[in-house]
């Protein structure tokens, strides 16, 4: 199985993107970061944790579940559903600009659901994309404004993620065949 | 299977010649010929002489008995005739092998007079098929309050009294029809039931009723009703007759009336020797009155049957139709169809269930009926009509209710595999039923009624 | 914590590998659900709780679905509560109160149901007067039927809306000794509470009038008493059923004086639960006869929540049973 990132690769590439968000955001103050659950959390997390060794200020953090804003919930009945989890976003997003975080960009609808839920939620000065990595073959027009390692990948391959806190381990590795 | 609408006169004579019958009247049970002229039992013997009449080999697995006949039946007409008719009820009894029904008076109007016992039997008498015994009411619109002209029913041709679908609640009501009704020697057929007790119940109260969330009739409301009656009973010398029992309690009362020679008798159907409150769900085809009771009634009806304190085995034939069924419980009307099945039944959880003997089966549907209210039938008597069951014990049926000659359908059974089946009914000489699924039974048919 | 860490303590914040579903595409009875889809009902429901808690209280995830709420018993409170679900989930509610008259009562049902057929809702919520009413309209017609009170049969959605505020003030449900007290007999709440508490390992007592005591109760896997003293004992949480007072005509007890002291939840008889005991009760409520006001806005009382928490439950609900397949029993 190719391993494509390990432990400290993921590492260096957070703390990249942590500096690019310090250096292209002048106001920290207004930063705030959704991960998108599930694996966007401990990310979003970890990249706090890397601006607040940075800058010395700890920006506020939620988790946003998407599941029920997902465009493809009730057309297939095939296949178990997700688990529902809960968001929690303790702070208000109005006039904020959000930093929406998540593991892997592929179709890009994952992040439309994202950003139809955070429009409920309030309106954001702006919300840019950070993700950890981009595999490519979007099917909307959506666009990373932070990318920790782009991956070309067929359509039939699979990338897939495993964090500490979730997973045990910090891996990308790129799969042949669907995740199971 | 087709039931024959006899259409020419029958035969001089016909020889039922080596067959198995079972005539408990007459204490037979074995290999014996019967002669029939012009439609009555000539004789019964070995080795009858076989000159100038039609000759039937009865086949081995074909047993011959004397005419069932049905204590309790619902024909619907007049006023709901789309439930049942009585011509199609009559369809329905001569397939389930019933030379005679005894039908109830909770017609609409109900019978409280003549004028409704007459159109009864004329309707009878133009189906042609099994003999109708009307019940006249006891009380007027059987509402409890007022002696109905009973003398004029009995002369109009009712064989007894009954306010069925509901009991005669009145004590001293109970005790006056019990004195009158012995006046013309009939019985007053009793629907035992506590109103109070029963409620607004439609299930047997257990735990079955209370996991379904459906309000329950206590055993007791019966045999509380059953005990009074055998002391009105004791107290009036009258002939009361138990209806469809259901409870241990009353079967007990029953018991000990016999016991001090009181002139008390029962009745019970055949889902209330077989079903159980365990078998309760929201299917409607389990919801009866007297509702399907506990195994410990059960059980006691079966003792009953063995010991020989319930006398006489009826169907309570209760046609709904489908509308009427497809509701929610609580609503749905209690009842379900059993001419069809009752002797599939009997033959299978009885006769094959170890239980009794062919002997005693034929007793309770002929012997006792006819006994109980003083019928004519219930045995191959000399000089009688020829009112014959030809029963195949051991021919495997299915049970089919959209097959039903009934208008009905509504029957917990369907669908249910039993040993036992009618092979073809006989009545006054006459073929008027034949099982095509049975072999040789054809022959009962084409010889006979030409 | 979240429910669902409460209940799973080792699994932390590992996504549930297990797949989301319920096995049936109606929700008829407790009994039909096993532990594991209790679980997830509950679950789901916690997150759902969170929407109540935004500026726009809404998720789009039934659009577009039509969800029927067919009642034939007035209730205000159950209606409305599913009504605010199925719009938080952007479903389309109608809502069809028919009338019920004793003769009338099963024609309507069947009737109804089938004309409601042409307007294929994906969904009914039916709240009638007869037991088994539920399952009757699951075999009419073609769409998912959530029951939501039939009879004195059950009322699967209260016993979680139930199951979910104990959650919320105790690690667990297992173990825990939950009494319940009332008019047992014709209690729907009462049988899916029992059966829903029992599949979650609680020790359940039940406790009324010997009038009202079902039939065979020992077999509900309850323990049951006619002294409500006994039952609320070191209770760790203590039910109260709601008394029909047209009872009093049935002879089913005197007087709501006499029922309100041998049964009714005072603060004497609070005192004997544990110090920690919660009080609930599914409403509506009779004040001095089945529970005493103070008791009712008492500190101990989350009559409330069990209200709040009805929405969130009643979407877990929709949105599982919105996603069964269409072939599904």
């Amino acid at each position: 199985m190719p391993t494509v990132m390990e432990a400290d690769r993921i590492g260096r590439a957070l703390m990249r993107i942590s500096h690019e968000i310090v250096e292209r955001n002048r106001s920290i103050d207004a930063l705030a970061l959704v991960g998108i659950r599930t694996r966007g959390v401990p990310i979003a997390e970890r990249i706090a944790g890397n601006v607040e060794e940075i800058v010395g200020r700890l920006i506020p953090t939620g988790a946003l579940d998407i599941t029920l804003y997902r465009d493809d919930l009730m057309r297939h009945t095939v296949g178990p559903q997700p688990v529902l989890r809960e968001t929690a976003i303790p702070f208000s997003i109005d006039d904020r600009r959000i930093l929406l975080v998540d593991d892997v960009l592929y179709t890009g609808r994952t992040v439309r659901a994202a950003l139809d839920a955070l429009v409920d939620f309030g309106r954001p000065e702006s919300i840019q994309l950070v993700v950890l990595v981009d595999r490519g073959h979007r099917e909307l027009p959506i666009k990373a404004d932070y990318v920790g390692k782009n991956l070309p990948t067929s359509l039939a391959q699979s990338v897939q993620v495993t964090l500490v806190e979730i997973d045990g381990t910090d891996a990308v590795k790129v799969l042949e065949g669907a995740l199971t | 299977m087709r039931a024959t609408k006899p259409q020419s006169i029958a035969p001089d004579a016909v020889v039922l010649k080596g067959g198995r019958v079972v005539d408990p009247m007459h204490s037979r049970d074995g290999t014996f010929d019967v002669r029939i002229e012009h439609g009555r039992v000539a004789q019964v013997g070995k080795d009858l002489p076989v000159d100038a009449a039609r000759v039937v080999d009865v086949p081995p697995h074909i047993v011959v008995c004397p005419g069932l006949i049905d204590l309790h039946v619902h024909l619907r007409e007049p006023g709901q005739e789309h439930k049942e008719t009585v011509a199609t009820g009559v369809q329905a009894a001569v397939a389930g092998g019933f030379v005679g029904v005894v039908c109830m008076p909770n017609t609409v109007p109900v019978n409280d007079h003549a004028g409704v016992t007459e159109l009864i039997l004329k309707r009878a008498a133009e189906a042609g098929l099994s003999r109708v015994y009307p019940v006249g009411a006891v009380s007027i619109g059987s509402k409890g309050e007022q002696l109905a002209e009973i003398g004029e029913l009995q002369k109009a041709g009712c064989v007894a009294i009954s306010d069925d679908g509901h009991p005669v609640a009145d004590s001293l009501l109970m005790r006056r029809a019990l004195e009158y009704a012995s006046m013309f020697d009939i019985p007053v057929i009793n629907h035992c039931e506590d109103p109070s007790l029963k409620a607004d119940g439609s299930a047997h109260e257990g735990y079955h009723a209370a996991v379904l969330g459906l309000r329950g009739i206590p055993g007791a409301s019966e045999s509380i009703m059953v005990e009074r009656d055998v002391s009105l009973s004791e107290l009036t010398g009258g002939h009361v007759h138990i209806a469809h029992m259901s409870a241990r309690g009353s079967l007990r009362a029953v018991r000990s009336g016999k016991e001090r020679g009181i002139g008390v008798t029962c009745e019970v159907t055949p889902h209330h020797f077989i079903l159980t409150d365990e078998q309760l769900s929201y299917d409607t085809n389990f919801k009866m009155n007297p509702p399907l009771r506990e195994d410990a009634d059960r059980d006691a009806m079966l003792d009953g049957l063995v010991d020989g304190s319930i006398d006489v085995i009826a169907t309570d034939h209760a046609p709904h139709h489908v509308d009427e069924k497809s509701v929610d419980f609580d609503t749905a009307p209690f009842g379900i169809v059993g001419l069809e099945t009752a002797v599939s039944l009997v033959l299978d959880r009885l006769l094959h269930g170890g239980v009794l003997t062919l002997s005693r089966i034929i007793e309770l549907l002929a012997v006792n009926p006819a006994r109980v209210l003083g019928l004519t039938g219930g045995g191959l008597t000399v000089g009688a009509p020829a009112d014959i069951t030809l029963l195949a014990p051991d021919l495997t049926v299915e049970v089919a209710a959209a097959s039903f000659r009934s208008k009905s359908r509504n029957t917990p059974f369907d669908g249910w595999t039993l040993r036992g089946a009618v092979a073809a009914t006989m009545i006054e000489g006459r073929t008027v039923y034949v099982n095509d699924n049975v072999d040789g039974a054809a022959a009962f048919g084409d010889q006979l009624a030409r | 914590m979240s429910t669902q860490d409460k209940l799973r303590p080792g699994a932390a914040r590992k996504p549930a590998t297990s797949p989301a579903r319920l096995r049936s595409r109606h929700l008829l009875s407790i009994a039909d659900l096993t532990p594991d889809e209790i679980l997830l009902i509950l679950d789901t429901a916690q997150a759902m709780k969170e929407i109540g808690t935004r500026p726009i209280k809404k998720v789009p995830t039934l659009r577009g679905k039509t969800v029927v709420n067919l009642f034939f018993e007035p209730s205000t409170r159950t209606r409305t509560s599913f009504e605010i679900a199925e719009k938080r989930l952007s479903a389309d509610a109608l809502n069809v109160a028919a009338l019920t008259s004793s003769v009338v009562k099963g024609e309507s049902l069947t009737d109804t149901a089938r004309n409601l057929e042409s307007m294929a809702p994906d969904m009914i919520v039916l709240r009638h007067g007869s037991s088994g009413a539920c399952h009757l309209l699951a075999d009419v017609g073609s769409s998912r039927i959530i029951n939501a009170g039939d009879g004195m049969h059950e009322h699967p959605t209260q016993a979680l809306l139930d199951a979910l505020t104990i959650l919320e003030h105790k690690s667990s449900i297992a173990g825990l000794k939950v009494a319940i007290i009332g008019d047992l007999a014709h209690s729907r709440v009462l049988r899916s509470n029992a059966l829903l508490l029992n599949a979650l390992g609680a020790d359940v007592w039940v406790s009324g009038p010997s009038t009202m005591m079902p039939c065979g109760i020992h077999r509900f896997g309850v323990t049951a008493t006619t002294s409500v003293d006994e039952a609320v004992t070191e209770a760790d949480v203590v039910m109260m059923l709601r008394i029909q007072l047209e009872r009093m005509r049935g002879h089913f007890f005197p007087s709501r004086r006499e029922y309100f002291s041998l049964f009714g939840l005072t603060r004497e008889r609070l005192r004997l639960a544990k110090h920690d005991a919660i009080v609930m009760h599914p409403g509506p409520l009779n004040r001095g006869v089945e529970i005493a006001s103070d008791v009712a806005d008492g500190p101990d009382s989350v009559i409330l929540e069990q209200v709040s928490n009805g929405v969130a439950v009643r979407m877990a609900v929709l949105y599982l049973l919105a996603g069964t397949e269409e072939g599904t029993a």
